[in-house]
């Protein structure tokens, strides 16, 4: 007994929780063309693209934008070596603590981030490194790794040991195996993760503020920036483009994956 | 002829596990040669270690005379189809076929001949284009064997290489590969744990129980002179008879369609009878001792309960040389 269409309650009740969900983003986009730059006001008194080009004009934008984008960028990288590396050993081998290392490599993004950067903040003082765009990146790179890791454990899965045998048995060595068999079988999954981590990384503001010393990334300064009267509605510009730039990382990794579930799975 | 593969005294223990333990084979080129036995008894392990994926704890293992103990798989001059084929999926079947050329090097176009050439020999030309989840599984396993022997390998490991296929396919792939064998006189070294495959395909059996040889020998040693009740036993399900029943000094085997119903002999009394199509099987008891006989078309059948008495030519009857 399935109907075509949902009761109407639930339509509603489906319909509500998204307004909920996506409504205050819209607010924002809204709030970035008002005239008014001291309150947000509703209705806004005018609209106008005044904020944009006030915005372009900001050095102080563009080095958080480009702070962000350089840490999301490192911390990625590190995140699909190491994640990558890790996802192979669980995979493929048996060892004795196996379930527990998983565990502990997915411990991180289960944390409060809050948690995460007071361990990091202290091992960081205790160790005397000083506070830098590196820490930064270490701190980032602790739930990067996580998305990377998961992504590509579940393709290791997939990609059977046999297959590894196979490559062997037809004269290719450790690295040829891993560069045109592994590799082709796991690059849309550690696209997806590399992707999911990018993402993660350029809107993170708690651990950013336990392991950032003078830098800025852009979600800092858009925090920062929310408790001065001046220019308002350039903050709703920049969280426009972060919406924009977290987004659509997150909608590859989606089709990514999803793309490839189906044809990976049916190869066998 | 010269030997191919020869183990002496190998054995593959993992922890506790005697997987192969001690075990002694030649392989002759160009032989067809069959590893049959139980799941379990170490026959695979001794394909792995001919491949390389396994390193021996102890013994020697040579290919052509040169010892291989640390040659990793990718330097031997030997190519497997595993048992279930291990396809990439993300290539083609012509990439496929044309991995290995690929690894050794071959420029694109040459290899491209080379796997339209084997996909040919397997009877899929044209195949090349599709990916192996479009391929059913008998083609599969055609896929697997050109890209093994597009090497030219000097050996052909087969592990369980009809295993997946139903009983059609497997027929027609038997011969199929038989012939195979024959015109490439390629040395090729099989596992099974079908008695009628291994008996059907190969030159000569080493039939393995527990990591051991039990009896290498052609086809029909193994079946009519089983030197150990295991083999009677695993292949072809032979009677196997005490002295007291036969008056010889010791056990004996004999197949089933080797006994026959006569007016006198060994009384026993029938408790079962099926019919086959081409035989009926009865199942009889001798004084406590369990007989299964075949008995042709045509035929009397016996009643279930009724008494009757076997008799058998002497020569049909094998003397094993004992133990379990």
């Amino acid at each position: 007994m399935r109907s075509d269409r949902a009761p109407l309650w639930l339509r509603i009740a489906a319909g509500g929780g998204l307004l909920f969900l996506h409504l205050p983003i819209l607010l924002i986009f809204v709030y970035a063309f008002t005239t008014e730059e001291r309150t947000y006001q509703w209705p806004p008194p005018g609209l106008t693209l005044h904020w944009f080009g006030a915005a372009w004009n900001r050095p102080d934008i563009w080095a958080a934008l480009g702070l962000s984008v350089k840490v999301a960028s490192i911390s990625t990288v590190i995140a699909l070596v190491l994640g990558t590396l890790c996802a192979a050993a669980v995979s493929r081998s048996r060892f004795f603590g196996r379930e527990v290392i998983s565990l502990l490599v997915i411990l991180p993004i289960a944390l409060p981030g809050i948690i995460t950067g007071i361990s990091l903040r202290s091992a960081f003082s205790l160790a005397e490194i000083p506070f830098s765009f590196w820490t930064i990146v270490l701190g980032h790179a602790t739930f990067c790794v996580v998305v990377v890791y998961n992504n590509a454990v579940a393709r290791f899965r997939r990609v059977s040991g046999n297959l590894v045998e196979a490559s062997m048995d037809l004269g290719a060595n450790a690295f040829q195996t891993f560069r045109f068999v592994i590799l082709p079988n796991i690059a849309t999954a550690l696209l997806a993760g590399g992707m999911l981590a990018f993402a993660l990384s350029f809107d993170e503001v708690i651990v950013t503020t336990f392991t950032a010393g003078q830098q800025q990334t852009l979600p800092i300064w858009m925090l920062e920036e929310l408790v001065r009267p001046r220019q308002r509605p350039v903050t709703n510009v920049v969280a426009m483009v972060v919406v924009i730039v977290t987004f659509l990382p997150i909608l590859g990794a989606y089709y990514l994956t999803r793309g490839t579930d189906t044809v990976a799975g049916s190869g066998k | 002829m010269s030997i191919a593969v020869s183990f002496q005294g190998v054995a593959r223990h993992f922890g506790a596990v005697r997987a192969v333990d001690g075990v002694d084979i030649d392989i002759a080129e160009g032989e067809f040669f069959a590893m049959l036995g139980p799941s379990g008894s170490g026959k695979t392990t001794c394909l792995r270690l001919i491949a390389g994926f396994e390193q021996p704890t102890a013994g020697s293992i040579r290919l052509f005379g040169a010892e291989v103990r640390d040659l990793p798989p990718y330097r031997r001059a030997v190519n497997t189809v595993f048992q279930d084929y291990a396809l990439f999926p993300h290539l083609n079947v012509r990439d496929n076929v044309a991995y290995g050329l690929m690894i050794a090097g071959q420029p694109r176009a040459a290899r491209h001949r080379a796997a339209e050439e084997a996909l040919e020999m397997v009877a899929l030309p044209g195949y090349g284009a599709r990916k192996p989840s479009e391929l059913s599984g008998g083609q599969r396993q055609r896929v697997a064997l050109a890209r093994a022997l597009v090497n030219k390998p000097r050996v052909l490991l087969l592990d369980e290489p009809l295993g997946a296929l139903d009983l059609k396919l497997r027929e027609a792939m038997q011969d199929e590969l038989k012939s195979l064998q024959r015109r490439l006189g390629i040395t090729f070294v099989f596992v099974t744990h079908d008695q009628g495959e291994a008996l059907s395909m190969a030159d000569r059996v080493a039939v393995f129980n527990e990591g051991r040889i039990v009896q290498v020998g052609a086809p029909e040693d193994i079946y009519y002179r089983p030197e150990v009740p295991f083999v009677a036993d695993f292949v072809g399900s032979s009677n196997i008879l005490p002295p007291a029943l036969t008056g010889l000094p010791r056990i004996a085997a004999i197949r089933p369609e080797a006994v026959r119903l006569a007016g006198t002999g060994l009384r026993a009394t029938v408790t079962a009878a099926s019919f086959l199509g081409a035989a009926t099987r009865i199942t009889l008891d001798a004084g406590g001792t369990r007989l299964t006989a075949l008995l042709p078309r045509g035929a009397a059948r016996p009643e279930v309960g009724a008494a009757v008495h076997l008799d058998w030519d002497a020569a049909d009857l094998h003397q094993m040389a004992g133990g379990a």
